[in-house]
């Protein structure tokens, strides 16, 4: 069987045939007849410029197929045609990934939400697999920083891709896929590892085509050692972007609880940032937990001190400074707790939590104190949270 | 500096949360003193170091914003509005999508990037090179079609500003708004042209723009349509679909200009112009969409059963073939006369084009072709022989007028869709018409002419009447609850940029 492909296509019952979708395309892959507008499978890149000029939302349709629709197909077309069930095919469920091997990386990394993950409504539409292995985008290491204090014992780095001019459209929460050169002990390619993406969507640098990643050096780790050894001009094989379902909701009165160890800030920093540039002075809460070992070990320590609690609501929480009480983000939670369940009540609050499985069950428990000292039924909040869209996992 | 273009809120926020060392800071703060103008008016003419015309806009724009402040939408100056902005002309700068007082828009001066080496194609300097500055003798004449296509921008946002008062849904209200600050978006295009290639004449010229008021009866607007009132939100999108399509026809033919940076302006704001024909052929195919499902619903087969279609609370189709009738004729004249030595003499000083200059296969000078054109003869309506240059305005007037079949014949077929036996059609040509050949007779839209007597007797039938106009009025109730619609419109198929049904398109209450 034929990998499956995802398809662009123009509905034909919504599009008013202005042409600007065919004057747009770079690569002469949009085309038309006297009946309708149509993207040429074989040239379409997915680069996405003529989603955006489009006035209709007409250009805005996929489909994942096994045999793409020729050009005569969608010619003939007056609606377009419903999503076939593909083998396996699950439908109704976001598609974070084409290949199998990501999928199975990101299912895992969402078991902790006990269902199906739902994509905030007021998020914007992610691409997803627009590079894979045998066709991986090629990004410069254009930066790469240490984040933690010279005498920590975490390296994390500050690594900053450059794609020059091939398109990249990474939202703020998806991840990428780093293509580690060789092979194992085993004669096979390794493994392409996540990380997820720390700059805003409009790159590092606003209008940049270049992303960030927040990467902690394991003992032992290849993906990691080998990102963080990488010099500036570094050249490396990038996938993805992955990810359709933890997202920024799009929407300033949204409220948004962060919950973060180690390296699983790198979303919310994006989260942050994306805030910060597109919608200054937003009415909506933004609060972060976040977790670490000493403040040294923090990511972002210093950068994060100097965002104004306007926009950012920020705890840190310690768990081995020396001659202090341990404190995990779930103690903190339930300091917090009459504001916490405030925003749990409000069916404006998104809730992202990132980082060590270890910390889920502590959060959910700190959530349902909250809840239960306000009256709200934790057990009940949840899943119309998950299924609305407004309560995501991501942990390792 | 600048003090008018400060974003003082925003400067704080832009705390360095990102990582990249003291270098990268610096750069930030530079950027901030620098960036007031550019970020506030997106343009892409440099005019951060334009001097002379940045120093004019910026003495023109404390007007226009007086301007719409009292002529803009009224009583949501201060909603928030999810709107569309473009901060440059690559596609990804093209669209982007916030909540946004409209006062606080950026109106944009984004001109189509220049095309190397890019020529007259057109008229007896048919060859040349294309002018980045305007050759003096065509000076007048060019001032002259500037004025005209921008007075138009500024006409629309007034004949619109009471609309927002009746919005049948936040969605709608969203796109009567995005019309209207794209239109003021083109204003801007055009005094950017005024103020930078013609002088104290421009500048007087732009501040014109802003003295005239559409129907006012000392300061009219130029051209009729554009002095007619928009009372109705059908009224509304029959506007955007056929005057608005006089619009982009207009503008596709300024884009052949020879004069490149009215080439290129045109070129931009062509794409924009697009969301305003989505705006009209949707509107109207909702309520044609709206109408049928009810009628359906209450067994009505036919259309002609008028006071049992109206009791239903939507809008019958004979009536909406009326405004049909009424906009395209209205728009027809936008055209101007049959025979005009105007029109001429753009084409051949290389200003003002054909629709698709460059995709017609002759030889672009026109000085022996001819083209048929529809006159009174002898009392009848004839096809007559007429020069092509003297015709020119006909020929657009013909590609409009396909243009706008096409869409029609979508309306049809969504009316096929739906079971109910009913055709829309375009009126004739001598239709109801104010502006040349067929001004003095009274014709019916098959084309048959009819005594004026005959005339005073049917032309309720062909054009809304006061009654008609008293029902649509009636069902003009407001809904602002998110992701509900009035009753006689269906909600669209798709919503903008992608977002869900209730999406709360306006924050009407935003402080």
């Amino acid at each position: 069987m034929n990998a499956p492909l995802k398809q662009h296509l123009i509905d034909p019952e919504i599009c008013i045939r202005c042409n600007t979708c065919e004057e747009t395309c770079p690569i002469d892959a949009v085309t038309h007849d006297d009946n309708n507008y149509v993207v040429d499978a074989t040239i379409c890149n997915y680069c996405m410029d003529c989603i955006a000029p489009c006035p209709t939302g007409a250009i805005d349709n996929w489909r994942v197929v096994t045999q793409p629709y020729s050009l005569d197909d969608q010619y003939s077309w007056s609606d377009l045609p419903v999503q076939a069930e593909l083998e396996d095919g699950d439908s109704g469920v976001a598609i974070e990934a084409l290949e199998d091997e990501i999928g199975a990386l990101l299912e895992e990394a969402r078991k902790g939400l006990g269902g199906k993950a739902v994509a905030p409504s007021s998020a914007s539409k992610p691409t997803v697999n627009l590079y894979n292995r045998g066709k991986p985008a090629k990004a410069t290491v254009t930066g790469n920083f240490r984040l933690t204090a010279e005498g920590a014992e975490s390296d994390i780095r500050h690594i900053i891709l450059d794609f020059g001019d091939q398109p990249f459209p990474a939202l703020e929460g998806q991840s990428i896929g780093i293509v580690v050169p060789g092979e194992g002990p085993d004669g096979k390619a390794h493994a392409v590892r996540l990380y997820s993406v720390a700059s805003s969507r409009d790159g590092e640098k606003p209008n940049a085509n270049n992303l960030s990643l927040t990467v902690k050096r394991e003992p032992n780790g290849i993906a990691s050692n080998y990102l963080c050894d990488l010099p500036r001009g570094a050249k490396i094989d990038v996938t993805g972007p992955f990810g359709a379902t933890f997202l920024l909701p799009n929407d300033p009165a949204a409220n948004i609880i962060m919950i973060c160890t180690g390296t699983g800030s790198a979303p919310f920093r994006a989260f942050t940032e994306r805030r910060r540039r597109a919608m200054p002075g937003a009415p909506g809460r933004m609060l972060l937990f976040f977790g670490a070992r000493r403040p040294e070990e923090l990511p972002y320590f210093g950068p994060l001190q100097k965002v104004p609690d306007k926009l950012l609501g920020k705890f840190f929480c310690y768990s081995r400074v020396p001659g202090e009480p341990r404190v995990y983000v779930q103690d903190r939670i339930r300091n917090e707790r009459a504001q916490i369940a405030k925003l749990l009540g409000d069916p404006q609050t998104h809730v992202y939590i990132c980082g060590l499985k270890g910390m889920e069950s502590g959060v959910d428990e700190a959530f349902a104190d909250a809840c239960r000292h306000a009256s709200l039924d934790w057990q009940a909040i949840k899943p119309a949270m998950r299924e609305s869209g407004r309560y995501h996992v991501e942990t390792y | 500096m600048l003090g008018l273009f400060k974003t003082p809120t925003r400067r704080v926020a832009l705390a360095d949360l990102p990582l990249q060392g003291e270098v990268k800071k610096e750069e930030h703060a530079m950027n901030l003193m620098l960036s007031d103008y550019t970020t506030k008016i997106p343009n892409n003419v440099s005019l951060a170091e334009d001097r002379q015309v940045l120093k004019a806009l910026e003495g023109w724009h404390p007007g226009y914003l007086d301007w719409w402040n009292d002529m803009g939408p009224e009583g949501f100056q201060e909603s928030l509005v999810y709107l569309r902005t473009a901060v440059s002309v690559d596609p990804k700068g093209w669209a982007k999508f916030d909540y946004v007082r409209m006062p606080e828009y950026r109106w944009g001066v984004l001109l189509a990037p220049q095309e190397e080496g890019r020529l007259v194609n057109f008229g007896q300097h048919k060859g040349e090179k294309a002018w980045q500055e305007i050759p003096g003798e065509y000076r007048a004449m060019l001032r002259r079609l500037v004025v005209i296509q921008g007075d138009t921008e500024p006409a629309s946002v007034e004949q619109q500003r009471h609309l927002g008062k009746t919005a049948p849904s936040l969605y709608d209200m969203r796109n009567l708004f995005q019309v209207n600050v794209e239109e003021g978006r083109h204003l801007w295009a055009m005094v950017y042209l005024l103020q930078k290639y013609f002088g104290r004449d421009g500048r007087e010229e732009a501040d014109d723009l802003l003295r005239r008021r559409s129907g006012d009866a000392d300061a009219p607007r130029m051209l009729g349509a554009f002095n007619e009132a928009t009372p109705d939100w059908l009224s509304f999108f029959m506007f955007t679909f056929f005057t608005d399509r006089d619009g982009k026809m207009q503008l596709e033919s300024l884009a052949q200009s020879g004069f490149d940076p009215l080439s290129r302006t045109c070129r931009f704001m062509l794409t924009e112009e697009a969301h305003h024909m989505f705006v009209g052929e949707t509107g109207v195919g909702r309520v044609l969409q709206r109408t049928c499902e009810a009628m359906k619903a209450a067994g009505i087969d036919d259309p002609n059963e008028i006071a049992k279609v109206r009791a239903l609370g939507v809008i019958d189709l004979p009536t909406i073939q009326k405004k049909v009738n009424l906009h395209y004729s209205l728009s027809l004249d936008l055209f101007g006369s049959e025979v005009s030595t105007n029109a001429a003499n753009f084409y051949n000083a290389g200003l003002k084009g054909r629709f698709q200059e460059t995709k017609i296969d002759d030889d672009h000078r026109l000085t022996n072709d001819i083209y048929k054109v529809l006159k009174m003869v002898d009392g009848k309506i004839a096809m007559v022989d007429e020069p092509a240059l003297t015709a020119l305005n006909m020929r657009l007037r013909d590609d409009y007028t396909q243009d706008c079949a096409k869409g029609v014949e979508r309306w049809n077929k969504m009316i096929e869709k739906t079971g109910v036996s009913f055709r829309l059609e375009l009126p004739h040509t001598a239709f109801h018409r104010q502006i040349g050949e067929f001004a003095k007779v009274q014709a019916t839209p098959k084309g048959v002419i009819v005594p004026d007597s005959e005339w005073a007797k049917v032309r309720d039938d062909y054009l809304p009447s006061n009654d008609d106009g008293d029902f649509i009025s009636s069902l003009m109730t407001p809904v602002s609850e998110a992701g509900k619609f009035a009753g006689w419109i269906s909600a669209p198929k798709i919503g903008i940029d992608n977002k869900p049904g209730d999406f709360e398109y306006v924050k009407i209450e935003a402080a």
